[in-house]
C-alpha cells in the first residue's frame, strides 16, 4: 500500500515538475538522462560486477546515428555536413518528428548490435581490464569520428531545430526524457525479478561457479550490455535533437564529463540496487549544479572531492549502507519458526 | 555396471611439475568411488580436468560413453556432470533461496528462457533441499554471511538443485564440525540412494571415505598407485607408506 502510495506521489511529481519549475525545464531534463545513464550502467556495473568505463560510447554513437537517419530521411548526408551551416535545410513538423522516432530506435538497435560485437571481444576481459578496454573503445570511437568528414569530422553535426515554441521544444524533451527514464525503471524492475536478475548477480559475485553450474554466463553478459546499451543509445538521439548541435570529443563521446558522471551516480547511490542509481542521480546531480552555480571555479575540485569521499569511505553507497545498518528492511533475517532444525 | 566416467591415460603438467601422470579410473554409475591420496597427490587436479577447468595433456576422458576432454566447463556442466570446490563457492551476496533458484539445470535453457519468472516448482524444491541440509532457517540470509560449514552445506544443496547424473565432491567434510559429519554422510548416502546421483569423492578423512564409498582410488606424486574395495585399500601397505611418507 505504501509503495502504491510512493510510486504514485513520484509519478505525480514527474509529471507536474515541468510546470511548477519552468525555468529548470532543461535542468530537469538532465536529471532524467543521468537517471537514464546510471540505472544502465549498473545493470552491468552493479548487478552484473562488470565495470564498463566505455557506455558513453553508446551515448555518442546514438547521437551520431539519430542524426544521420533523420538527415538521411530528407537530403544527402554529405550535401547536408559539406555545406558547413552555410546551406539551407529545410525540416518539416512530419520529417521532424519522423526523424525523431525513427532516429531513436534505429539509435538503441545500432547501439544494441554494437554492444554485442564489443562485448563479445571485451568479456573475456574481467575487473580494471574491463574497466579499461572500454573506455578504448569509446576514446577511440571519439577520435575516429571526429576525422570522419561524412558526419562533420571534429566540427560536428546540427539537427534540425524543434518546428514549434521553443518553450514547448523544453517541455517535450522532458517528458522524452521523463518517459524514457520512467519505462527503463518498470522494465528493469521486472527484469531483476526474473530469471534474468538472479543470474547477473550470480556472475557478480562468483562468474568461474556460475560457468561450473552451467549458465549460459556470455549469453547473460551479452543481452544484459545490448539492453544498456539500446536504452543509453536512445537516451544519446534525444540529447542529440535537445543540444541541436553537438561534436564528437566535448558532446558525444564525452568520456570525462557523462562518461565518469554515471559511474559516480550510481557508487553515490549505491551499486546492485534498483533505487541507488536514481537516488545517485539526483543528488549527483544537483550537488553538480549548485557548485557550477555557487563555487564556479572550484566546480571540479568540489566534485573531484565528492568522488574521492565516495570511493574511499562511503563504497556502498547509500542504498548499500542502509542495507547495512537496516537488514531487516531487505527481508534479510534468520526465520525461527522454521520447520527444519538449524546447523550450526 | 556401466561406467559414466572413464579417464584414460590422463597427464597435466604445470610448467616443471607433472601434477598427473597417466591417470586412469572408472566411476561405476550410480555408486559411489572415493579418491584419496596425500596432499599434493593430484587430487583436486584431476577434478579439475574431468570438468574442464584446464585442459588436458594427454589421455581421454568419456562421460556418459562421449569425451568430453575438449568441452567447456559450462558445457560438460550441462551435461550433467558437476562439481563443488574445495574451497567453498557460493554467491555471497544472494541469499540462500537466490542461491538454489539461479541453479536449476541449464541443460535445454533456450534465449527466452533467461527471462522466465521463478516458477512454485522450482520455489518449493529450494526450500525442501535447503531443508534436507538443514538450512532452512537461514534461507533468507545473505550467502556469504554464513558459516564456512554452513557454505558447505549450501554448496551441497545447489548442486543437488543441478539434478546432476555425477556430482563429483571435493573435500566435502573439510572444515565441518565433527558432530555433523554422521549427518553429512548420511545425506551423501542419501543423494547418491535416493535421488540415484553417482558420487566421486574426494576425502582426506579416512573414516568418512571408509564408511561411503564403494570403490577407491589413491594417488599418490601425481600418479595412480592403488585402487580396490576400502577394505583392501585400508589393508595395502603401499597406501599406508604413502600416507605414512615412508617413500
Amino acid at each position: 500500500m505504501n509503495k502504491t502510495l510512493l510510486y504514485a506521489v513520484l509519478l505525480i511529481v514527474t509529471v507536474v515538475a515541468p510546470f511548477m519549475f519552468p525555468t529548470f525545464g532543461t535542468q530537469l531534463a538532465t536529471l532524467w538522462l543521468m537517471v537514464v545513464v546510471a540505472l544502465t550502467w549498473d545493470l552491468t556495473g552493479g548487478q552484473m560486477g562488470y565495470n564498463s568505463l566505455g557506455n558513453i560510447f553508446f551515448y555518442g554513437t546514438g547521437m551520431y546515428v539519430a542524426a544521420v537517419v533523420t538527415i538521411s530521411l530528407v537530403y544527402s548526408v554529405s550535401d547536408y555536413t559539406n555545406a558547413a551551416g552555410g546551406g539551407t535545410f529545410q525540416f518539416t513538423w512530419a520529417q521532424y518528428l519522423t526523424g525523431l522516432a525513427l532516429g531513436s530506435i534505429a539509435a538503441g538497435l545500432f547501439c544494441a548490435a554494437c554492444a554485442v560485437i564489443i562485448g563479445y571481444i571485451t568479456f573475456g576481459l574481467r575487473g580494471p581490464y574491463f574497466a579499461i578496454g572500454t573506455l578504448g573503445v569509446a576514446i577511440a570511437a571519439g577520435e575516429l569520428v571526429s576525422n570522419w568528414d561524412w558526419v562533420g569530422g571534429g566540427q560536428g553535426i546540427a539537427l534540425p531545430v524543434y518546428p514549434g515554441d521553443l518553450d514547448q521544444g523544453k517541455t517535450v524533451f522532458y517528458f522524452l526524457f521523463a518517459g524514457l527514464g520512467v519505462g527503463l525503471f518498470i522494465f528493469l524492475k521486472w527484469l531483476y525479478g526474473t530469471r534474468f536478475g538472479l543470474a547477473l548477480n550470480a556472475i557478480r559475485d562468483d562468474e568461474d561457479k556460475a560457468d561450473g553450474m552451467g549458465l549460459h554466463t556470455m549469453r547473460y553478459k551479452l543481452t544484459a550490455w545490448a539492453i544498456a546499451a539500446f536504452f543509453v543509445g536512445i537516451a544519446g538521439a534525444i540529447s542529440a535533437f535537445q543540444l541541436i548541435h553537438f561534436e564528437p570529443l566535448e558532446t558525444a563521446y564525452q568520456t570525462i564529463n557523462l562518461g565518469i558522471f554515471m559511474v559516480v551516480c550510481v557508487l553515490l547511490g549505491g551499486k546492485g540496487t534498483l533505487w541507488g542509481p536514481v537516488v545517485g542521480a539526483i543528488m549527483f546531480h544537483v550537488f553538480k549544479e549548485v557548485t557550477w552555480n555557487y563555487f564556479l571555479g572550484w566546480q571540479w575540485v568540489a566534485l573531484g572531492a565528492l568522488i574521492v569521499i565516495t570511493v574511499v569511505y562511503f563504497q556502498d553507497g547509500i542504498m548499500g549502507w542502509l542495507m547495512r545498518v537496516r537488514p531487516e528492511w531487505f527481508g534479510v533475517s534468520v526465520d525461527r519458526s522454521g520447520k527444519a532444525e538449524a546447523a550450526e | 555396471m556401466s561406467n559414466i566416467i572413464e579417464v584414460s591415460g590422463v597427464s597435466k603438467r604445470f610448467g616443471g611439475v607433472i601434477a598427473n601422470h597417466d591417470i586412469s579410473l572408472k566411476v561405476k554409475k550410480g555408486e559411489i568411488t572415493g579418491l584419496i591420496g596425500p596432499n599434493g597427490s593430484g587430487k583436486t587436479t584431476l577434478f579439475n580436468s574431468i570438468v574442464g577447468f584446464h585442459p588436458i595433456d594427454e589421455g581421454s576422458i568419456t562421460f556418459e560413453g562421449s569425451e568430453i576432454s575438449k568441452l567447456q566447463v559450462q558445457d560438460i556442466a550441462r551435461l550433467g556432470l558437476l562439481r563443488t570446490f574445495q574451497q567453498t563457492r557460493i554467491y555471497g551476496k544472494m541469499n540462500c533461496v537466490q542461491n538454489m533458484l539461479i541453479s536449476i539445470p541449464h541443460r535445454k535453457a533456450a534465449f527466452m528462457d533467461m527471462f522466465a519468472p521463478h516458477s512454485s516448482a522450482d520455489n518449493e524444491k529450494a526450500l525442501s533441499l535447503l531443508e534436507f541440509v538443514g538450512l532452512y532457517e537461514k534461507r533468507n540470509l545473505l550467502g556469504g554471511d554464513l558459516s564456512f560449514g554452513q557454505q558447505k552445506l549450501l554448496e551441497f544443496a545447489m548442486a543437488l538443485m543441478n539434478d546432476p547424473s555425477v556430482l563429483m565432491l571435493d573435500e566435502p567434510t573439510a572444515g565441518i564440525n565433527p558432530t555433523l559429519i554422521n549427518g553429512l554422510i548420511d545425506r551423501l548416502k542419501k543423494a547418491n540412494e535416493e535421488f540415484g546421483i553417482t558420487l566421486f569423492v574426494i576425502e582426506h578423512n579416512m573414516r568418512v571415505i571408509m564408511n561411503l564409498a564403494d570403490d577407491i582410488y589413491c594417488l599418490a606424486h601425481g600418479e595412480m598407485l592403488a585402487q580396490g574395495s576400502p577394505d583392501e585399500i585400508q589393508n595395502d601397505t603401499r597406501v599406508i607408506d604413502a600416507y605414512l611418507g615412508a617413500h
